[in-house]
């Protein structure tokens, strides 16, 4: 459509705020990081690596920091595996009933936090699941589920299911048929799945903080704490080692595909 | 598989006795759903109606309470202008998404996208960071004259820090809709003689409509349940629903009074879905014609 130039200036300066906005506070913990005074006061004095330091040498960051990789990896793979399940399952039913219990398995994405949490640590208390591996797994995993559910489901529905039918006439078991044919077609999705789970397990916190006890705290907890307790720059450190480890990551899946996807042209 | 397994699949689909499979695939879901999620809910609810008696008094007292009802209409009302920020923000965003060349598109995809590389918790510090007293967005406002404006601890700082966090869930679906119109429509309005603006109201907007529906309700339920950003941003006078069940819970041992305002909370949820899901189930069908 076209536009007077006003417009458009317009148009292009209130986006610009609202990138800024959206980005800015992303990155004010990386200058935060390298304060060489123990205090939160923006802008930072000075420069140092104390905070970097204190991250890997103190029990009480490090040990949250790999029960969180720990937590995270283990509801990475059970959410991935109950998902695709799923997913498969209300692929393959009725319409209605389909319908319906996807509607149930997505509830955990609207239940209010706290209310679930304070449901989540009334079990919790009785069947003594506090604060330990197997609570926060049960958790994670009932949290993660619906991503991984409707990653795989969209990949689901485009592929063909009568690619199944040929490889089945030709002979092929319903084991072989899968393996061969419908896990790598769909692998994309189970993949993204995988990425989606761990990620909602490594970043949840309102659940967490209600079944956590001294014994086994995960890194948001820990954060958290850190947060409403004292002005420690050692939280900014933390979001900008994750901040790294995240653009690294997403860069690089992204180059791959990138090469990949020029390899085949 | 027996004949006489039940089925209601016609034998035309070529395995008519396995009709139970896709029903047995989701069932470990289905159960871990039922303890993790289902029970726990159950127990909140019973809860709020039998401690420390059976009886609706939880209610009662939730509803009778003049704080309680300040804070439910806070909630409501912290939401609202959340939706309402994050609605005048995306909506110029989501259009300029349609308007540009695919590389500015991608830089626009990755603003909205780099929020979530950080976990919640550190986002929300560096809010507490830009936001307090000494801060800087206080020093640029003081620089231009407006001194001793507070934003830390106050509603304000609240609604600023929770719509940043909600914004990509206004500008993604506002997106999708608006790619699919068909800009030769405002070109058509306005070769009969529309100006640009009036082109604009009535043609592009009301095409629109829908996605800002679909974004506002995402919004304005998840903002409803929101604990984290309120505990670390707001002050006494912003205290959120969430809060106050947190607090009922865990510091006053009131697992009946907390129960009954989880209830609440939960009950405002699901009806609010309950209105939304109509029109977006439709918004769905009409996107899977195309």
């Amino acid at each position: 459509m076209e536009m007077k130039p006003l417009t458009r200036v317009l148009l292009g300066l209130v986006c610009l705020l609202v990138a800024i906005w959206l980005v800015a506070p992303t990155l004010v913990v990386v200058p935060m990081s390298f304060n060489a005074n123990k205090s939160l006061a923006f802008p930072p004095q000075g420069f140092s690596w104390q905070w970097y330091q204190n991250f890997a040498t103190n029990p009480e960051w490090s040990t949250s920091f790999l029960n969180s990789l720990k937590v995270a990896s283990i509801v990475a793979v059970l959410a991935t595996v109950l998902g695709t399940l799923a997913a498969f399952g209300l692929d393959r039913m009725k319409a209605r009933p389909a319908n319906l219990l996807r509607m149930l398995m997505l509830t955990p994405m609207v239940v209010p936090g706290v209310v679930l949490a304070i449901g989540i640590y009334a079990v919790y208390l009785d069947t003594k699941l506090v604060g330990t591996l197997l609570g926060f797994v049960l958790a994670h995993t009932i949290l993660a589920l619906p991503f991984v559910l409707i990653a795989v489901s969209a990949n689901l529905e485009v592929f063909d299911r009568r690619l199944e039918t040929a490889a089945a006439s030709l002979g092929a078991g319903a084991l072989t048929t899968f393996r061969t044919v419908t896990l790598p077609l769909i692998l994309p999705g189970i993949l993204s799945g995988l990425l989606f789970a761990f990620a909602t397990s490594f970043d949840e916190i309102v659940v967490s903080l209600f079944i956590t006890n001294p014994y086994l705290k995960t890194l948001p907890v820990q954060i958290f704490a850190s947060i409403t307790r004292d002005a420690d720059p050692t939280v900014a450190a933390v979001g900008t080692i994750l901040l790294f480890a995240t653009t690294i990551l997403i860069g690089g899946g992204m180059l791959l595909l990138g090469r990949e996807r020029k390899g085949r042209l | 598989m027996s004949a006489s397994e039940p089925t209601t699949q016609p034998a035309a689909e070529g395995r008519a006795g396995w009709a139970w499979r896709p029903y047995a695939l989701t069932l470990p879901a289905l159960i871990l759903l039922a303890a993790v999620i289902g029970y726990p809910l159950l127990t909140i609810v019973l809860r709020s109606l039998s401690e420390p008696e059976w009886g609706v008094q939880n209610y009662v007292w939730f509803f009778g309470a003049p704080i309680n009802l300040t804070v439910l209409q806070r909630t409501f009302a912290i939401s609202a202008w959340v939706t309402l920020v994050c609605v005048v923000c995306a909506y110029p965003y989501a259009y300029l998404m349609t308007a540009v060349g695919p590389r500015v598109r991608l830089m626009l995809v990755l603003c909205v996208l780099i929020p979530f590389w950080v976990s919640g918790v550190v986002r929300t510090l560096s809010w507490v960071i830009l936001l307090q007293d000494s801060g800087v967005i206080n020093s640029l406002l003081r620089s231009v004259g407006f001194s001793g404006v507070r934003l830390i601890r106050t509603q304000t700082g609240v609604v600023i820090g929770m719509a940043q966090v909600l914004l990509p869930f206004m500008i993604l679906p506002l997106y999708s809709v608006m790619k699919g119109i068909d800009l030769r429509l405002m070109r058509a309005a306005e070769s009969l003689g529309a100006r640009p603006s009036r082109a604009f109201f009535t043609v592009y907007l009301p095409l629109s409509l829908p996605g800002v529906y679909a974004g506002a309700m995402i919004v304005f339920i998840l903002a409803l349940g929101f604990y984290i950003t309120p505990a670390l941003l707001g002050g006494p006078r912003s205290t959120m629903l969430s809060t106050l069940v947190q607090n009922q819970v865990l510091s006053l041992l009131q697992w009946g009074r907390g129960g009954a305002m989880g209830v609440v909370l939960l009950v405002a949820t699901f009806v609010l879905l309950a209105l939304a899901a109509p029109v977006m189930r439709s918004r769905h069908r009409e996107a899977g014609r195309r």
